[in-house]
């Protein structure tokens, strides 16, 4: 043994207390994830149980029935595609111009605090205020009725401030450095934010608004409360037609006394968490792939 | 306005034709008052160097000599700088002009994210250049320096060249404009010596044709190429203000204010 230091009486180092310490606080963490994860696994893992044998191309292509043999998802599934699409069509680009108002042109004074904060809170909002905030306003006032169209701009109220909250943050991280080399040239701030800094925030601009529109498919409430109807045996010709989506399809099913109903939810769950999945890992190959292109 | 009681200064004015003149220049952050009452003359065709420890409000003079204050939304400037017979900060004025005519580089090289050529032309044709745009880029290049180490690869990004190339090609980007005044914001900070070199090298060909001005850390270099000098310093309140303006030589050598000697012969900052 080596003769102790001086030093070394003045500190008590206890690392072995430190080094347990680090180790039980890691397995918490990881006790965490594998909670999280298992329940996670065991919801998909029942509702696959319940559903898988339902699946099918009949599934798909029939329209909603009576018969719990015969009932699909068609109009549910042409419904949310469609919704989704409109969402997209209308919420991205009042979005993505709000956002551009807002970090690249607004001054910054007490006006755009208030919205900003006003933004963030209703990001928070619950859905079903957006639903009845859809009723009066598209479905009574704009008389849109129980339409397509209501639906998407509803949805597109919910998700707005998503979108606009991802959009800052994305224009948010371009350095500014790129917009003072833009501008030092005589590059109008509209060049300079249309020709740098737009193509370097879209990445995560498009991985925001996704993950949104996501959101969006999933709603339930907001569709029910302006109307969407619950049982819809053909597909929506226009926008302002009636139409349903699959969570409602899916509420439906749920809340009918046979089992065999209850099959078919399971299936419709599948069937959106399949589009869900769908949705997130466009998300994460979009990113991906643009920011290959652009790089600081 | 209020006088307040102030220290003798040493202004010189150059004997050259004036590039920009600058008149009881001050700039807030906010609050805060970054320069105050910053008055002296750019002489055209030379290059000016500002010198002074961190914090003395270099940067903040420089930027305001451009109007890039304007993007910052705090940032507030009073006084005047004239080019000539142009108040740059007259109601008339239009700041995307005047960074039209008045170019500037940056500490560190920044690029945009496209090929060599793509950062070089993209001025030209923002500002709607109508002669040979290659040709044009081609010229710019060979000013910068640059011209035979990427005339092989002009389609390639701008972001695999290395830090000094990247300073070179932002030069190169300023110079297509055929700008009168370039401004560099310590623009050899971020490079190693040899690079550093080079830009200095470029700087006094340049020199011949534009007015240049440079903000720099290293008083070396501020000997080194500038022929004329400006010591700015802050006091207790963390505003920087002219200490002294002279030709570089004279400065160097028998600077007439005790801060300036302290400064370059390093007992302060």
């Amino acid at each position: 043994m080596t003769a102790e230091r001086s030093i070394d009486r003045e500190f008590e180092p206890r690392l072995a207390l430190r080094k347990r310490l680090g180790t039980f606080f890691g397995l918490l963490s990881a006790a965490a994830i594998v909670i999280g994860l298992t329940t996670l696994g065991v919801l998909i893992a029942d509702v696959v149980r319940d559903g898988w044998h339902v699946l099918s191309w009949d599934f798909l292509t029939s329209f909603p029935s009576r018969r719990p043999e015969q009932a699909g998802i068609r109009s549910a599934l042409v419904g949310t595609l469609y919704l989704l699409v409109l969402v997209a069509i209308i919420a991205f680009p009042l979005g993505v111009a709000a956002a551009l108002y807002l970090e690249e042109f607004a001054p910054k004074n007490r006006l755009t605090a208030i919205i900003e904060v006003n933004i963030s809170n209703l990001a928070a909002v619950p859905s079903i205020v957006y639903g009845l905030l859809g009723l009066g306003v598209f479905v009574r006032t704009f008389m849109l009725g129980r339409s397509l169209i209501a639906g998407a701009l509803t949805l597109s109220l919910l998700v707005l401030p998503i979108i606009i909250i991802a959009a800052r943050e994305a224009l948010r991280a371009v350095p500014p450095s790129i917009r003072e080399a833009g501008l030092a040239l005589g590059a109008s701030r509209w060049q300079t934010v249309r020709h740098f800094v737009l193509p370097a925030a879209l990445p995560g601009i498009l991985t925001g608004t996704i993950l949104a529109l996501a959101r969006a498919i999933g709603e339930t409430a907001p569709l029910i409360t302006i109307g969407a109807l619950t049982y819809v045996a053909f597909t929506p010709k226009s926008i302002f037609d009636p139409f349903t989506v699959l969570p409602i399809q899916i509420f439906n099913w749920i809340s009918r006394p046979q089992p065999a109903f209850h099959e078919r939810a399971a299936g419709g769950i599948i069937v959106l968490l399949v589009v869900l999945l769908v949705f997130n890992g466009l998300a994460i190959f979009l990113r991906a792939r643009l920011q290959r292109r652009i790089r600081y | 306005m209020t006088v307040t009681e102030q220290a003798p200064r040493y202004i010189v004015q150059p004997r050259e034709p004036a590039a920009l003149q600058i008149e009881r220049l001050s700039v807030w952050y906010g609050r805060h008052q970054a320069i105050r009452d910053v008055t002296f003359t750019i002489p055209a065709r030379r290059i000016t160097a500002i010198i002074g420890p961190s914090g003395c409000g270099k940067s903040t003079l420089l930027r305001a000599l451009n109007r890039m204050h304007d993007l910052t939304p705090e940032a507030r400037v009073e006084g005047s700088v004239h080019w000539g017979n142009i108040d740059l900060y007259a109601p008339s004025t239009d700041p995307v002009w005047v960074r039209r005519h008045i170019g500037m580089i940056f500490q560190k090289p920044n690029p945009f994210p496209k090929s060599i050529f793509e950062n070089v032309a993209f001025g030209l044709r923002i500002n709607g250049y109508r002669g040979d745009v290659a040709a044009r880029v081609e010229e710019a290049l060979r000013k910068a320096a640059l011209w035979d180490e990427v005339k092989d690869k002009l389609n390639q990004s701008a972001l695999a060249l290395s830090g000094g190339q990247q300073q070179r090609l932002c030069i190169a980007r300023a110079v297509a404009l055929e700008p009168e005044i370039l401004l560099m914001d310590e623009p050899c900070s971020a490079l190693d010596p040899v690079a550093t070199m080079r830009i200095e090298d470029l700087m006094l060909e340049l020199a011949d044709t534009y007015t240049i001005v440079i903000v720099t850390h290293n008083m070396q270099q501020a000997s080194r190429v500038s022929h004329y000098t400006a010591f700015l310093l802050a006091g207790e309140d963390r505003t920087g203000e002219l200490i002294e303006y002279a030709p570089t030589r004279e400065l160097f050598l028998r600077p007439r204010d005790r801060r300036t000697e302290d400064y370059i012969t390093g007992r302060i900052g």
